[in-house]
């Protein structure tokens, strides 16, 4: 009997593609399926109800979708931004303390550790209008004395959710990019110095183009889970006050279950996993040039 | 002189707002997580008290006792939480870091075919955002017959953290000078031999700081489990905070107890795994 001889690479990866496939590759298919299908949970042989391009007809033309989408993409570009100024700020500070920058570094770690729903939990306990820590300290320091409705208020809701999100994110982009920091040969920038630069020339023309890299990582990671916001805001807001903090994931995930129509979250759903995978594409390719640019290869 | 105080002037300004924009920063970071500690050793009344109560009277456990004294008084079953989620993420974390170790050192090691078109693929089913995974995973397992099992839950996210352990773990191995391993088999050692006694104890610490990193997003995910998870047979920690709102109110000190549960061991196990970590995902940075 002759036994096939697989190459020792595809056995190695074989586990991988084969978990791989079953939770994420097939249910992809049977959503791809399901989105062309006028499927409800509540009537499960409806998924043999072929209904073509209906439902993405029906998303494109929905108002309440684009809606969706487009704060999705504000929410994406704004706290992605915002996470990486804040962190390059925040890693530039610590790398030119003197003392005590492992506890400093320990701390930028903090808000790594909290799971995003804690984080909306959190957030929503903080800017809670009645017992929140902001209203509360405003209201002491004789600011203001009305309760401020931070996640009643349509913009106030939206910018409290843009800061919890900038909150638990931006230490990834400080810790990368302080790596970065540390990993910055010393000779360019004494070289630099001896040209007669500026500091703001050294930090824009050396050390910058040097965290590149660094900063594309940063972003690549984060991509990889931008819709860990779905938790933040399903806490916080639950896409209220009148759907103004609606993003595309909390749109799914309430028509796919509490209206229980699936066959048209699945399409609503595809167009998001589109998305996401634009945005992680569009980083890693960046991540690649920028290494190939320093020498490092990849 | 007079310049030369001008300069000195302006280097102390240039301190000053170094230290205090520092002081800012570290405080938006850290006193959100203190609150929360705070308020759950804070009796309810002076949590809800108004006008605030910024220095606390009094600091006592009944949220603590609330919630492990059972049904009666918290009606939250956090240990059978607690109990759910440790079960889960470790059998899921050591499956993902077994599956990532062949794989990591498939892409590390060999020369194939469609190497880079195999690597980007696997890392794009992890951008595939949870909600929308959930709901065709939700139906399958539905016909399965594994939701609300801990089964189910474990495959889910061993697939979840597969990709991220062999991206971070293919950056370890490739550290490691293959010569190495070579060598040992020059030596006598089979190639199987050769990984065991050389090149995974070189890359342990790697390799752990990866399984950290696959426990915490097990530890913490909350969009899969939320809808795969119905009873206390398999709902995890971070699905049972939401036990503590009803449709009007809010057990804000009960709610905080638990979250300084989950807390913890993610605080432990960050602390461990930081240095190895920064190294993992920046690839050993720019050393070369």
């Amino acid at each position: 009997m002759k036994r096939l001889k697989l190459p020792p690479w595809l056995v190695l990866l074989l586990p991988a593609i084969l978990i791989l496939s079953a939770v994420v590759l097939i249910p992809l298919v049977l959503s791809l399926y399901s989105s062309f299908t006028s499927y409800r949970l509540t009537r499960p042989d409806s998924i043999f109800n072929w209904v073509g391009l209906f439902n993405y007809e029906k998303a494109v033309t929905d108002a309440k979708f684009w809606a969706a989408f487009g704060r999705t993409v504000l929410l994406l570009t704004v706290a992605l931004n915002l996470e990486m100024l804040l962190g390059l700020g925040l890693a530039l500070m610590v790398s030119k303390v003197t003392h005590g920058q492992r506890l400093l570094r320990t701390m930028m770690m903090f808000p790594m550790m909290f799971s995003p729903i804690l984080v909306g939990f959190q957030f929503k306990f903080i800017f809670n209008d009645n017992v929140g820590l902001v209203n509360n300290a405003l209201q002491s320091l004789g600011i203001t004395d009305r309760a401020i409705p931070w996640l009643v208020d349509a913009d106030l809701a939206m910018f409290s959710i843009i800061f919890a999100e900038v909150w638990t994110a931006t230490s990834v982009f400080g810790i990368l990019i302080l790596a970065g920091l540390y990993a910055i040969p010393r000779d360019p920038l004494e070289a630099a110095k001896v040209d007669g630069c500026t500091s703001w020339q050294s930090f824009r023309y050396v050390t910058l183009p040097f965290l590149m890299p660094f900063i594309y990582i940063a972003m690549a990671i984060r991509s990889l889970d931008v819709a860990r916001a779905y938790d933040i805001v399903q806490v916080m807001t639950n896409g209220g006050p009148a759907r103004r903090t609606e993003l595309l994931w909390t749109l799914i995930g309430r028509t796919g279950y509490v209206d229980a129509r699936m066959g048209y979250a699945n399409a609503m759903g595809y167009i998001s996993i589109f998305l996401a995978i634009f945005f992680t594409v569009y980083f890693f390719k960046k991540l690649t040039k920028s290494r190939k640019e320093l020498g490092m290869g990849a | 002189m007079a310049r030369n105080f001008n300069h000195r002037i302006r280097r102390y300004t240039f301190k000053a707002m170094h230290f205090f924009g520092l002081f800012l920063a570290m405080m938006v970071l850290c006193v959100p997580g203190f609150w929360i500690v705070l308020n759950s050793f804070r009796p309810t009344v002076e949590i809800m008290a108004k006008p605030p109560v910024w220095i606390p009277n009094e600091l006592n456990l009944d949220h603590y006792r609330a919630m492990f004294g059972g049904i009666g008084e918290g009606g939250v079953p956090v240990l059978t939480y607690f109990t759910n989620s440790l079960v889960i993420s470790v059998t899921s974390t050591v499956i993902a870091i077994l599956i990532g170790m062949a794989g990591g050192y498939a892409f590390a090691r060999y020369k194939f075919k469609f190497k880079g078109g195999i690597f980007v693929g696997l890392m794009i089913t992890r951008a595939v955002p949870g909600v929308a995974l959930s709901l065709p995973l939700f139906i399958i397992f539905a016909r399965v017959g594994i939701i609300d099992t801990h089964i189910g839950m474990i495959i889910a996210y061993v697939a979840l953290n597969v990709p991220f352990t062999v991206w971070l773990i293919d950056g370890f191995f490739r550290q490691i000078p293959p010569e190495l391993a070579e060598a040992a088999e020059i030596d006598g050692c089979t190639r199987w031999q050769a990984f065991w006694r050389v090149e995974f104890p070189v890359a342990r610490s790697g390799i752990a700081s990866a399984g950290i990193f696959a426990f915490l997003t097990s530890w913490n995910e909350y969009a899969l489990a939320s809808q795969l998870t119905r009873s206390t047979t398999s709902k995890t920690m971070p699905v049972g905070l939401l036990d503590f709102t009803s449709e009007f109110t809010l057990n804000w000190g009960g709610m905080c107890a638990l979250a300084v549960l989950m807390i913890i061991p993610a605080l432990i196990l960050t602390f461990l795994v930081q240095k190895h970590l920064i190294a993992g995902l920046t690839f050993g940075g720019v050393k070369g």
